[in-house]
């Protein structure tokens, strides 16, 4: 495989996650256990919506087919998406959607910040702006962790619930890739010591590693994906060649 | 970010009114600096301190005495408002999953985004009348207080989305330009920040309804569809005519409400007609035409009957609207609790710490 086919192939697997995860936190909207809660989910939907036109158009480019955000977004079906698994999952009660998005900043904030240093200028510099806002969702996602694990009786066993639900699809997010700008093998160990200490000091349990399902970079999905497809494109597919 | 594919506001609709907005802050930042007088002497009566103010063009402030109707209609006023811009998430958060582009689906998120702000921005100006927002909240989800009959209407169709910008955004400014100028100053300012983001989406409205205007045949017939539905129930967010409204006399005397409800229609009608016309749509009114001695346009009255329907809760979406609310409250109870219990922990810890 040609370097370029491996960086488009990674770019556009980094777009897909990243645009599915906004596709899951949009839906929350309206729907928020409180209203700094519906500011705070659309503001880290908006940001993952940001980095995946980034990752996207930069994909397109690479391959060279003439493809823009928009063919790539809604012009694929559910076998050529290559999101991991862990983001395409439903939202679930909030510790679902908290407990995944804790473990999807807890890898795209050492993920972004070593391709800020890597050697493709683009992607350097969407890795510059995008680990930025990683931070932010990560410090956002570790205090609800600590609040609903350390909260009460109730939120300890949905937040425990969560984690053990979501637990094993974080396997898939580092599934080594060593032809890659940054290989996703490299970014586990900062992932465990941030998820050990947030799990520790919100009073939960670590699960135990077993199950690791995964498929999602060769475009095998849950049955939940076409779903989730079928609903953002349906209008723009409904119309080819329109302008929106 | 996003702000960069639209026009310039002079050459946009709603340019004027923003410059209104700006003028009304620059009034505020004069009359804080005229320095109101320290307050009532010892002996002066309170409601003849309460009218000097409001005669000189001055703000009431949280800790001013005011009169209790005053405090009461601007706490059922602000709180409605905000109460309007939460249930005002429903109708276009229908249409973020489902946006045609992702630069729509990321202007759309922020729209809504910016709509949950200015309902805690208002809810804030609320509070300082010494009421909390939670129990704003539960009267709104007993439905003891209303929200504005506008978002009570589905939206069908993506060019909703732009026909909800266009003219539910449009005819909120026009009634809410006048705001930024009302006598109490927490809510004045609260207007003037509402104001400059909602023309901002009134502006991305109409950029919407244009493209599909511009576009293949079915996006314009659709634009059109969009636009027959929402333009009486726009026209109708004005409130009823003159001669109906219980509220308006003492508003007006308040310095709270500057113009009539028929005042405020007129003038969105008139600039409707003109932006509708480079749009390339049509307002679906056979007897719209302009009066050459009024120097305003003749139009047909909303049907104020079907208005109060949907006011007392008999809409296309009321039922659907205040269950939607009601269950996101009701489902994130354990949530709200949990944070609760956790800051009480820390705060324990806190105390700990301190005395050890």
């Amino acid at each position: 495989m040609s370097e370029r086919s491996t960086l488009f192939d990674f770019t556009l697997g980094l777009g897909d996650d990243a645009l599915i995860a906004a596709q899951r936190l949009g839906e929350w909207t309206s729907r928020a256990p409180e209203m700094e809660e519906d500011i705070a989910l659309a503001n880290i939907a908006l940001d993952q919506l940001g980095a995946a036109r980034l990752l996207l158009t930069y994909a397109g480019e690479l391959e060279g087919a003439g493809r823009n955000e928009d063919d790539l977004a809604y012009l694929r079906g559910d076998r050529e998406f290559r999101n991991r698994l862990l983001v395409e999952l439903p939202n679930g009660d909030f510790a679902v959607t908290m407990a995944k998005l804790f473990f999807l900043a807890a890898y795209q904030l050492p993920l972004y910040t070593a391709l800020a240093g890597c050697a493709d200028e683009r992607l350097a510099a969407i890795g510059a702006k995008a680990r930025k806002e990683s931070a932010y969702h990560l410090d956002h996602a570790s205090l609800w962790v600590k609040r609903l694990g350390d909260g009460t009786e109730e939120s300890h066993r949905r937040m425990q619930a969560a984690v053990d639900q979501v637990w094993p699809y974080v396997h898939e997010l580092f599934t080594a890739d060593p032809a890659a700008p940054v290989d996703p093998a490299t970014l586990r160990a900062d992932f465990d010591a941030h998820v050990s200490a947030v799990l520790a000091e919100a009073t939960l349990t670590r699960p135990a590693d077993g199950w690791t399902p995964g498929g999602g970079r060769a475009g095998v999905h849950t049955e939940h994906l076409s779903y989730l497809l079928a609903e953002m494109q349906v209008l723009h597919r409904a119309h080819p060649g329109a302008r929106w | 970010m996003y702000g960069n594919d639209f026009a310039p506001p002079e050459d946009g609709p709603g340019g004027g009114l923003l410059g209104e907005v700006e003028a009304a802050e620059a009034a505020l930042r004069e009359a804080a600096a005229r320095a109101r007088r320290g307050g009532p002497a010892p002996d002066e009566d309170l409601e003849a301190y309460f009218a000097d103010v409001i005669d000189a063009d001055q703000k009431i402030e949280p800790r001013d005495w005011m009169p209790e109707a005053y405090r009461k209609t601007l706490i059922r006023q602000i709180a409605q408002h905000a109460h309007s811009e939460i249930i005002g998430m429903q109708p276009e958060g229908n249409w973020i999953s489902r946006a045609p582009s992702l630069k729509r689906k990321a202007i759309l998120l922020a729209k809504v985004q910016d709509e949950a702000g200015h309902g805690l921005y208002l809810y804030a100006a609320a509070e300082t009348l010494g009421v909390r927002r939670d129990e704003l909240v539960e009267l709104l989800i007993e439905g003891r207080q209303k929200y504005s009959s506008i978002f009570n209407y589905p939206t069908l169709t993506w060019a909703d989305v732009g026909a909800i910008g266009w003219l539910v955004d449009g005819a909120a400014i026009v009634n809410q330009v006048p705001l930024c100028r009302c006598s109490y100053g927490p809510y004045a300012r609260a207007m003037i920040r509402v104001c400059k983001e909602e023309s901002f989406h009134q502006r991305q409205g109409y950029e919407i309804l244009h493209t599909l205007a511009h576009g293949t045949p079915e996006q314009h017939a659709m634009a059109q569809d969009a636009v027959d539905r929402w333009w009486y129930p726009s026209l109708a967010m004005f409130g009823p005519p003159d001669g109906d409204s219980t509220h308006s006399a003492q508003s007006m005397a308040w310095k709270i409400k500057r113009f009539s409800n028929d005042e405020l229609r007129q003038r969105f009608v008139d600039m409707c007609v003109q932006q509708a016309e480079i749009l390339g749509l049509t307002l679906p009114d056979p007897d719209l035409r302009w009066n050459e001695e009024r120097q305003a346009y003749d139009y047909t009255q909303p049907d104020y009957d079907e208005l109060m329907r949907v006011i007392k809760g008999d809409g296309p979406c009321n039922r659907q609207r205040m269950e939607h609310r009601r269950r996101a409250h009701a489902e994130g109870a354990w949530v709200r609790e949990a944070a609760a219990a956790y800051a009480a922990k820390r705060a324990e810890q806190q105390k700990e710490k301190v005395a050890a």
